[in-house]
């Protein structure tokens, strides 16, 4: 069977590395047969051509720091059918979400010497704050085998499949030994969302939580693990802190520590 | 003559998002601005109060598409600070881990980014209707790249593994043995690819430019030597302060790179191969023979011809490291952190990238200042539009505004990377 039109893919870019869209040029063996199964109507970072919309799949990158981005967004949302978030910048404001715990004023000033010409809201957000969103694809950066699931599981009608479980799964499934028992290491994995194959922990360290809270984490229990192998509560202020800062349970947690 | 405005909102196959804004007047004078509208992420302000073992992990993601780059000039920054030395079998695997960003980034410029404006086609995958093997090819080679990074560092994008002092886990022979080969392939590949690229057609436009480089008795270098010129600089890395500089120019407010008392300067690919050609392998040398590339060039559309010539050295060293690997016995050498400063500069896929840390007694940073290379090179890519477009004026538009957009990929800017420090603010002109 034929597919009379090819189902037109865009992408999207906000405040970001770049990192996850090039996820989808780092798709070497599988690129050109999603190049072949999907229109690429507007991608700046791979073409100079634009195809107008509507578009079927649009996959945002980066999260929302400047009220035109604000916008924009809006925009976007119009023109797109499915609207799926890729990476912790579009689903958590990314690591420059940290200013939404100081003022973001001094981050203006430590940076900048002309601090009046900088346009910047006060918070960075993600794009579920601002438009519905269809699906998220969590990571820093997210998993292009994801991602790849992502496009498929839409071409074919399907929900995508990833698991909400946490890192810790993906480590017994790979029989990486637990570096938090065996090491005494401090590791993100219980609270994280899986995603990454448990990377970290099999290169002998813990994991650093890109890829957020998963479902229903308990973060407090945790918390008194960590403690029990001395870690500081400023410690665990920076390791909640990090390029999930700004979801919600691990805000919740850095908070609790703060004081 | 009639005044006219060349105008590009939204610049294709960089990194990040810039736009373009050329004024003609009337009087044919030409102004340029290479604008950079990608929100500013405040890196140097939130690094403060973080952990030195932290800041790798945090400045990856400065950039996505150079993350180990900045890994890589961390490290070194924070290691200095600390007054260690990481040497023997650490050493050689970072440097291995540059050579598989430098492929990667590379093949992804020159052959999806670049090349696309040689032959007047959008994209790759235009490219890819007339010459799928050579697509697929170069997939391959990009793939080469990507696996040492995902092998030794983890994953490709923001790999995992490097750590202050070394790595958190070493590699083991059979871990990187099976690269020998498809390197091997990937640099055959290359090589093979040079006479198509040399037989583009480069636009003729030169310029008298101040490049610098990195340069190191007896490596081409990544992460370690002098800084030099062609024009007598000779610095340590700790003196890179003191010669050069961020000007806040008034037009976009862009902080400016600028080579004190020289002005604007050169950092990159033609750059690196002007300044240490000698120290290429010989397989590489033949590749810029057979291109056409000698030190001294100073075509910056020829860019694209030392990208390539670096990607067949980049293959040939990885090759060189994994033979004579043998696992160290410690994966990285321990740091007390102390309160200090240290710097450090290496060399990412677009030039010279420098990173100043200083640190509290407990490791923790207190002050962070951040070079990226697009930031360097923006003065000269400005200047390279005014002279370029001076003399086409009467180009058709359309023709004339492809050419500059071209010449700007010459540099292939990352605006991710220089955003921090860049200002934001759209002129509208309409």
């Amino acid at each position: 069977m034929a597919h009379p039109v090819k189902p037109k893919l865009a992408v999207w870019k906000f405040a970001s590395c770049d990192g996850c869209q090039l996820s989808i040029l780092d798709c070497e063996n599988e690129l050109m047969a999603v190049a072949g199964a999907v229109e690429i109507a507007n991608f700046a970072e791979a073409t100079k051509a634009v195809v107008k919309g509507p578009y079927d799949i649009s996959l945002v990158e980066g999260s929302i720091t400047t009220e035109h981005d604000a916008e924009r967004i809006h925009k976007i949302r119009r023109v797109s059918k499915y609207l799926i978030t890729i990476g912790a910048c579009a689903t958590a404001g990314g690591i420059q979400a940290l200013r939404n715990f100081v003022d973001v004023k001094d981050y203006v000033r430590a940076v900048y010497a002309s601090p009046q010409y900088i346009e910047t809201l006060t918070k960075s957000t993600p794009i579920r704050d601002h438009v519905f969103v269809d699906f998220q694809l969590r990571g820093c950066p997210i998993s292009k085998y994801q991602l790849l699931e992502v496009i498929s599981a839409l071409l074919n009608n399907r929900k995508p499949v990833t698991p909400p479980h946490s890192v810790c799964m993906q480590c017994k499934a790979a029989g990486t030994v637990c570096v938090m028992v065996a090491q005494g290491q401090p590791c993100l994995g219980p609270v994280t969302q899986a995603g990454c194959d448990a990377l970290c922990p099999s290169y002998c360290r813990g994991c650093y939580g890109c890829f957020g809270p998963k479902e229903t984490p308990n973060t407090a229990a945790l918390t008194e693990a960590w403690k029990a192998l001395g870690a500081t509560d400023s410690e665990l202020v920076r390791a909640y802190r990090g390029f999930n800062a700004y979801a919600e349970a691990f805000r919740r947690e850095s908070e609790a520590h703060e004081r | 003559m009639k005044g006219k405005v060349i105008k590009v909102d939204v610049l294709c196959r960089v990194e990040g998002e810039g736009a373009l804004l050329i004024k003609i007047s009337d009087d044919g004078k030409v102004d340029a601005k290479f604008r950079i509208y990608e929100p500013p992420r405040f890196f140097e302000a939130f690094l403060r109060g973080r952990s030195y073992a932290e800041v790798p992990d945090i400045t990856a993601r400065i950039c996505g598409i150079c993350p180990v780059a900045y890994q890589m000039s961390s490290v070194h920054a924070i290691e200095k600070a600390f007054g260690v030395k990481v040497d023997g079998q650490l050493r050689e695997l970072r440097r291995l881990l540059y050579c598989g960003e430098w492929i990667e980034s590379h093949v992804l410029h020159a052959f999806f980014l670049h090349l696309p404006d040689f032959l007047g086609l959008d994209d790759a995958f235009a490219v890819a209707r007339d010459h799928r093997q050579v697509v697929e090819e170069v997939l391959r080679v990009k793939k080469t790249g990507n696996d040492i990074v995902r092998i030794l560092g983890g994953r490709e994008i923001h790999p995992i593994n490097v750590k202050v002092g070394g790595f958190y886990r070493a590699p083991s022979k059979a871990d990187l043995r099976p690269l020998v080969d498809q390197l091997k392939w990937a640099r055959d590949s290359a090589v093979k690819a040079v006479p198509l690229l040399a037989g583009l057609p480069y636009p003729d436009f030169e310029s008298d430019y101040e490049f610098v480089a990195l340069r190191h008795p007896d490596e081409y270098p990544f992460s370690e030597g002098r800084l030099v010129s062609n024009k007598g600089l000779d610095i340590s890395i700790d003196e890179y302060e003191q010669h050069f500089a961020e000007e806040h120019v008034a037009h976009s407010t862009a902080l400016h790179g600028v080579h004190i008392g020289k002005g604007m300067y050169f950092v990159g690919p033609l750059a690196r191969f002007n300044l240490n050609a000698d120290l290429l392998t010989k397989t590489a040398r033949e590749a810029a023979k057979t291109a056409g590339l000698k030190p001294g060039c100073c075509n910056p559309f020829k860019s694209i011809l030392a990208r390539q010539v670096e990607t067949v050295y980049a293959c040939e060293e990885a090759i060189r490291i994994i033979e004579q690997y043998e696992p160290p016995e410690r994966s990285y050498v321990d740091v007390t952190p102390r309160e200090s400063m240290g710097c450090g500069c290496t060399e990412a896929p677009r030039g010279i990238l420098y990173h100043r840390y200083r640190f509290d007694s407990a490791g923790l940073v207190t002050d962070a200042k951040i070079t990226p290379p697009t930031a360097q090179n923006q003065p000269t890519i400005e200047d390279d539009l005014r002279r370029y477009v001076t003399p086409r004026i009467d180009m058709p538009l359309d023709e004339l505004t492809w050419q500059c957009e071209q010449a700007i990929r010459n540099y292939d800017p990352c605006i991710s990377c220089s955003t921090h420090f860049l200002k934001v603010r759209i002129e509208r002109t309409h």
